[in-house]
């Protein structure tokens, strides 16, 4: 899901977006209630209406920006408090508000407000997080106007302490949610932590409904968490590196302000059929990427084309019954030498796929 | 390379944004151009050199453009060496003409203009690019030199003059003969936030009341920064055929500008140009129509009721 915090994914139209594919894209609940402001969308009928988007849209809680954004934001049983960017004065966010919010957006999945912790932090504050999420969750669907139009989803917590996320897991499922999300990953743990707490909560959340992996990320992150059995995922990664003059390619990332870029005359990815590697040459892209914000525009678009092609190529695989054999093809293009790290190594044993022929010798000790 | 197969491309060494010529710091060897990239001094050599690479459809000499003040005797070395560098240029095209705009200069002196244009259109070449404008000439005195131009260019060629880019301007150009303009009209009102709202149907009506749409604004353009169109829910111009009147509305516009995205410029751009080459097939019909006279006679007067017009809050 490309992330359109404020209602737009930067620099692509509606009809593009809908040329690669997109079949869903992410908006930010804080900065949108900011600006235009709920009340607005809402009076236009929402966000739908409000940005002509004719497909899917998620709202995420607000939460998670309120905590990273505002360095005077402080967590209590009522919500979070926070000092409004605007004009300074004390703010609350509760469940019940971001619910409210959310419903006057009109998402077709929206989030639960949850306790957000940083998985870098220990100590009881994490078990507190994760109880507190399962309350909240009370309140959230308590304050839930639209549950037959919005799906709301809960948000599994619990740090990197399988005990915690074992109880929150129980605790949402029993909550029969349209949809489950694995939160509090992404922000800097160490990645055989993260593919372990994945693996722990696809294995336990309920096999017919979706598994969102919040805030996932990098191509290779998507297969791994795909095999461990999520479903879906967001990241600004895609749009992000584009704004830095860099494109996503099977083999890994192509750095077009690189100067041997200046004279090369093929197209990002000769195997990619979207409008800009039919269109224009490395060569036109590097003079782009460093004077011009259509060269951000144009690797936005091949970027999430890429990231568009990649999830569909891996759920054909799924259907087809060959997703080892797409892992395996994966594997070898991004790791030609067989240096697959041993993170994702060990994710697949327990995912139970095959990649041995992929990685030169890997002593299995380790 | 630039992925535009399907449109014509003309070539010319300077222009309003990135290259702007810089008169004294030229000299015989060459012109000298203020750009992103610093001070250039580009010989009719290397300019060649670059056309050539380019390929372009067609293609504008290199000139010695010069500001409305300067001394009679620099604007007359202007001619002299636009003329050689015209020349110059031509003796080292591969195609003999066959894609050249010859250069006319000659600032503000009527008479140097006359003698460029006489010169220029004595070669070969498929037409004219008329330079030396928007530096520092007013519009009255430009009428006269803009006519004391064209009456000495063939009719059948083709006449390019660049910066005019207001629509009062380009009426000016197109009264006095010229086919083809750039612009930068559209590039500062997007940055701006502008978008262009006037009417297009001047022409066909005969009972035009200008206090009837004013909205309190000029009536050429809206400022989609302004909060009056926080909650306005009809697109930029009604019925208009552009991706982003089909699209959006202003108020999806107005919150674009205000979060600082960069898709409220892509709209913009594309409605603006939209409407923009519209006026311009509208004078071609004006044209066609044998009536282009009354078309621009009517459109000036229309721009500047706005100003005699009461204000809303008055009426």
């Amino acid at each position: 899901m490309p992330v359109g915090t404020q209602g737009t994914i930067k620099g692509l139209t509606n009809n593009q977006l809908e040329e690669i594919g997109c079949q869903i894209i992410l908006g930010n609940t804080y900065h949108l209630a900011l600006r235009p402001g709920a009340d607005l969308i809402d009076e236009f009928g929402g966000l739908h209406k409000f940005m002509n988007w004719k497909r899917a849209l998620l709202t995420d809680s607000g939460g998670f920006q309120m905590v990273s954004l505002l360095h005077l934001a402080d967590i209590t049983e009522k919500g979070v408090t926070f000092q409004s960017p605007v004009d300074g004065k004390p703010m609350l966010l509760t469940p019940e508000e971001s619910i409210q919010i959310q419903n006057k957006i009109g998402a077709d999945i929206i989030m639960a407000l949850d306790d957000v912790v940083k998985t870098t932090i220990t100590g009881p504050r994490i078990e507190e997080a994760m109880y507190r999420t399962l309350r909240w969750m009370d309140r959230c669907i308590a304050a839930h106007q639209k549950p037959d139009t919005q799906n709301l989803f809960g948000i599994v917590q619990g740090g990197l302490d399988p005990v915690l996320r074992d109880i929150c897991v129980r605790g949402l499922v029993e909550r029969n949610l349209p949809g489950y999300a694995i939160g509090g990953l992404a922000g800097g743990e160490d990645k055989d932590s993260f593919w372990r707490v994945v693996a722990q909560c696809t294995a336990a959340l309920p096999e017919d409904k979706p598994r969102y992996v919040m805030g996932v990320g990098y191509p290779l992150d998507i297969v791994v968490c795909s095999a461990l059995g999520a479903d879906m995922y967001d990241c600004v990664y895609p749009t992000r590196t584009a704004r830095f003059g860099s494109a996503l390619i099977p083999e890994g990332v192509l750095k077009l302000k690189n100067r041997a870029m200046a004279n090369d005359e093929r197209p990002i990815d000769p195997t990619c059929p979207c409008m800009v590697c039919k269109t224009y040459t490395r060569a036109y892209l590097h003079c782009l990427v460093t004077k011009d914000a259509m060269g951000s525009q144009l690797l936005s678009y091949h970027n999430l084309s890429y990231m568009m092609k990649l999830s569909r190529d891996l759920h054909t695989s799924i259907v087809e019954g060959r997703f080892p054999e797409f892992v395996r093809g994966f594997l070898r293009t991004q790791f030609p030498k067989g240096d697959v790290p041993e993170w994702v190594c060990n994710a697949m044993e327990v995912a139970g796929i095959d990649i041995s022929s992929c990685c030169a010798s890997f002593s299995p000790s380790h | 390379m630039l992925g535009l197969q399907e449109h014509i491309l003309v070539a010319a060494a300077s222009d309003s944004v990135e290259s702007l010529p810089e008169s004294e710091a030229s000299n015989k060897l060459g012109a000298s151009f203020e750009t992103p990239s610093g001070r250039r001094l580009v010989k009719p050599s290397e300019y060649m050199q670059m056309i050539t690479s380019m390929k372009p459809n067609l293609w504008a000499s290199l000139a010695d453009e010069v500001p409305a003040w300067v001394t009679e005797k620099r604007n007359r070395i202007s001619v002299d060496r636009t003329l050689r560098w015209l020349d110059d240029c031509l003796a080292v095209d591969l195609e003999a003409g066959k894609n050249t705009l010859g250069a006319v200069v000659g600032g503000s002196n009527i008479d140097e203009r006359k003698r460029c244009a006489t010169e220029a259109s004595l070669r070969n070449v498929a037409g004219f690019w008329i330079g030396g404008f928007g530096l520092g000439e007013s519009m009255e005195e430009r009428l006269a030199l803009l006519n004391a131009v064209t009456d000495c260019l063939p009719e059948e060629k083709l006449r390019y003059v660049s910066r005019l880019s207001l629509p009062e301007e380009v009426l000016q150009g197109v009264a006095a003969g010229i086919d083809l303009f750039d612009s930068t009209y559209i590039y500062h009102l997007t940055l701006g936030g502008f978008a262009l709202v006037f009417p297009l149907d001047i022409v066909e009506r005969d009972n035009w009341d200008s206090r009837t749409d004013i909205e309190g604004a000029d009536c050429t353009k809206i400022n989609l920064r302004a909060t009056i169109y926080r909650k306005d829910t009809s697109p930029i111009v009604d019925r208009c055929g552009c991706f982003t009147c089909q699209n959006h509305t202003r108020a999806y516009i107005n919150h674009l500008l205000n979060v600082h995205e960069m898709l409220a410029q892509i709209l913009l751009e594309i409605h603006n140009t939209h409407h923009y080459l519209g006026f311009f097939r509208l004078m071609r019909e004006a044209i066609k129509g044998g009536k282009f006279e009354l078309f621009r006679q009517r459109f000036i007067k229309r721009r500047r009721a706005f100003l005699t017009a009461e204000a809303p809050c008055s009426l």
